[in-house]
């Protein structure tokens, strides 16, 4: 079934249960589900055995560092989109914080061009905020959202708008074209130099704290200022129990927040940065034990709505300094899939269906993508991803598809494998290794 | 003993050798030939990342008296113009022959990323770490306080802990690394330690820490300690409204003339004022205090050598008896 000839348009899905529920047979051709049930035959169709599997609509990541232009050392368009595939992503959503910036109509054309030719994933940029992500002024966001690359979110990730008044203009200005600000949070004066999380183990360590409160006071002003204007906020990599507990409060009041945790926070605490290791150096850092319990809660009863990947790829050299000369960041395309599984599932909080939402048809909605993040029913986009959730390995960087080795999970076992990726129709990802691409020619 | 990052790690029967070692050392400073040949043809280097003369020459010193051959390395370098990566550094000091590499670094952790990477297999030993450690000074500070708290009990030193002794450490605590390898080395060795700072130059979580907290200074003397040691607090703090001005900073937190009054009409005849050094004289000390005879400030130094000589000898000799060098010192 890994060598699909290039002529076979479709392909038929035996027996895979959806969302982790009944098993169905899934009919694939012409880059739509065309059929669905029990039973379903198609002549010359390729047949792929998904008992065991189980099918969630193709994964979209909300936050990706895809470094193109400017770091391709890091990143290019073309690697970080092979890791997507192989995470069993469809959609990825290119952070702006590229050199040059993401900030114009032409960026993010170019980089919305260079998804298209590596044809592995959708790319959807993300736009800056504010020009150079300097946090002085607007820049120019409904040329981005009128471009090819049809921008709708926009997010200064990697630095905060900390201007209160600037802040409150771009929630305002992308109502025109019903956008949305996704926010990093962190206050930069309470962050000045800030290593690790501020608590316990940054007092041992003698390392310059990045307080909870820096990250809350952000959510709790914002949500409040996306009340007041009446628009669209998205939290990016909420990481504090106290950060959950504000947007549980600004949901119940019916204010228009979305949040998002990455699968690292999910998981990993402040206790590794004793090993001083910079693969665990990350921003915002490592919290606490009580952070993950919150965080994991916070997913599973919808007051987070997405996980998103903070997928940050670095050269070695960037890691293999000390911890304060090291880069922020770690990978995530290639382990997020199996870490939701380890934090989420096995745990007992969520079923499968909540992951599809979590890692699909949310993180599809907050992005306004279409045909991504929908049933898999039929007439759907064939956007699919196959997981055989009994399947375990253990992560080794140097095997991924990403240039970056930055993997905080390195040398763990994790639990599930994706199988097969389908995007538009076509197997990016077929036995667990990369197929081809989705040419223009096959679109 | 591989490396000696941190006193956080050292269990008691090592400090308690690591110490009793530098006693023997120090019976050697005191000859006419301040010399042994245990670490002849080792070779020492000397990594500073940030300037310290005092530390350097001290563990230059102590390198040497054990004749070992010393190079000195500034790679002196700023958080923002990196230079030459610390992993490139390491590979050239260990193509070089490095045995043990003695680093000072601005950045907390450095001396732990040398010895736990693949870089290098020198034995590494901490000179202090950005805000982290500075396993050497609380082992030289503790040498002090041993000797002074065996002159109070009327006993030898050798072998002994510092169980009952009350010490108060004063002052910038947030910022400082002699502060941390003091309050787990002598939480080891069984004194009680109370850090007395200003709520801003404490560090969120020392709740945690295996202390008494005190923001009063004057409360603390009261209560008679066995020895104060006084922290190094840098001006420009006040820049980041840590404090006001260094004349409040002063008043309430600093060893002045009054407070050594103080302790003079209280009667605490035995107990120590101590400093790291280099010394604020008339800020987080006045003169008074630092030239009067309770101040060790001078022991301290002395101490340094005779301590860095025990931690060198332990890293480099391999040898787990550590009566050897005496035996050394009385051929």
């Amino acid at each position: 079934m890994s060598t699909a000839p290039e002529t076979s348009a479709a392909y038929l899905i035996r027996g895979a249960a959806i969302g982790g529920g009944d098993r169905t047979d899934l009919l694939v051709r012409d880059g739509i589900i065309a059929e669905t049930g029990t039973g379903v035959s198609a002549s010359g169709a390729e047949v792929i055995d998904a008992d065991g599997l189980v099918a969630l609509p193709g994964l979209v990541d909300l936050h990706t560092h895809l470094r193109e232009p400017g770091r391709e050392d890091a990143e290019t368009v073309e690697t970080g989109s092979r890791a997507a595939a192989l995470g069993g992503y469809t959609a990825v959503h290119a952070m702006a914080n590229s050199s040059p910036v993401a900030d114009t109509a032409g960026v993010v054309e170019q980089v919305f061009t260079l998804g298209q030719k590596a044809g592995w994933t959708d790319v959807r940029p993300v736009g800056a905020v504010t020009v150079g992500l300097a946090g002085e002024r607007l820049a120019e966001l409904g040329a981005m959202a009128d471009s090819r690359a049809r921008v709708r979110v926009f997010s200064d990730d990697g630095m905060c708008v900390h201007d209160p008044i600037l802040m409150r203009r771009a929630l305002e200005y992308v109502k025109a074209f019903d956008g949305v600000i996704a926010q990093h949070a962190q206050e930069p004066r309470l962050t000045d130099g800030a290593q690790m999380n501020e608590g316990a183990v940054s007092a041992v360590l003698g390392m310059t704290g990045w307080p909870a409160v820096a990250e809350e006071s952000i959510i709790a002003r914002d949500v409040l200022l996306a009340q007041h204007v009446d628009s669209r906020l998205h939290v990016c990599h909420v990481s504090t129990a106290g950060s959950v507990e504000i947007i549980r409060w600004a949901k119940q009041r019916g204010i228009k927040v979305t949040a998002e945790v990455t699968p690292h926070h999910l998981w990993l605490t402040d206790e590794l940065v004793r090993s001083y290791d910079p693969v665990y150096k990350v921003n915002p850092p490592l919290r606490t034990d009580e952070d993950v319990k919150a965080l994991r809660a916070g997913l599973a009863d919808g007051t987070i709505d997405i996980v998103g990947t903070d997928h940050a790829p670095h050269p070695s050299e960037a890691k293999e300094c000390e911890w304060a000369q090291a880069a922020m960041g770690m990978t995530g395309l290639e382990t997020a899939l199996s870490v939701v599984q380890h934090t989420m599932v096995e745990s007992g909080l969520v079923g499968w269906d909540d992951v599809a939402r979590v890692m699909s048809t949310a993180p599809a909605g907050i992005g306004q993508l279409a045909g991504h993040g929908q049933p898999l029913e039929t007439g759907s986009a064939a956007n699919i991803t196959l997981v055989d959730p009994a399947a375990r390995w253990q992560v080794d960087p140097q095997r991924m598809a990403t240039k970056g080795r930055n993997s905080p999970f390195a040398g763990r076992e994790l639990p599930g494998r994706v199988v097969a990726t389908f995007y538009r129709g076509h197997p990016t990802v077929l036995d667990g290794a990369l197929n081809t691409p989705l040419t223009s020619e096959g679109a | 003993m591989r490396h000696l990052l941190s006193t956080e790690d050292l269990d008691k029967a090592e400090a308690i050798r690591i110490l009793d070692t530098a006693e023997e050392m120090a019976a050697v400073s005191e000859r006419e030939v301040k010399k042994l040949p245990v670490l002849r043809g080792r070779t020492v280097v000397n990594l500073f990342f940030e300037d310290s003369t005092r530390t350097r020459i001290s563990f230059e010193a102590a390198a040497k008296r054990l004749s070992a051959d010393v190079i000195n390395f500034a790679a002196k370098g700023s958080s923002v113009s990196k230079g030459e990566s610390l992993k490139d550094t390491a590979q050239t000091l260990e193509a070089m022959g490095a045995d043990a590499v003695v680093i000072r670094h601005w950045a907390s952790g450095a001396p732990a990323r040398l010895a736990t990477s693949d870089w290098i297999d020198a034995a590494v030993v901490n000179a202090g770490d950005g805000t982290h450690e500075h396993p050497t000074q609380a082992l030289l500070d503790a040498f002090t306080m041993r000797r002074n708290w065996a002159r109070v009990n009327g006993t030898g030193s050798a072998g002994t802990d510092l169980a009952g002794m009350k010490v108060a450490v004063v002052g910038d605590v947030l910022h400082s690394r002699v502060a941390r390898s003091n309050l787990w080395l002598l939480r080891t060795l069984g004194a009680d330690v109370t850090l007395v700072a200003p709520p801003t130059l404490l560090p969120v979580g020392v709740e945690h820490w295996p202390c008494t907290v005190s923001y009063d200074l004057d409360e603390t003397l009261a209560g008679g300690p066995d020895a104060v040691m006084m922290l190094r607090v840098q001006g420009e703090r006040m820049n980041a409204a840590f404090f006001p001005s260094t004349r409040e900073y002063s008043r309430r937190w600093g060893f002045d003339d009054r407070r050594l009054a103080a302790l003079d009409a209280a009667g605490a005849k035995e107990t120590i004022i101590m400093h790291p050094g280099p010394m604020n004289r008339g800020l987080e000390i006045s003169a008074a205090a630092a030239d009067s005879p309770r101040s060790t400030v001078l022991q301290q130094v002395r101490n340094g050598v005779s301590v860095r000589m025990a931690a060198l000898y332990l890293l480099l000799s391999g040898d787990s008896t550590p009566a050897a060098p005496t035996q050394e010192a009385t051929r």
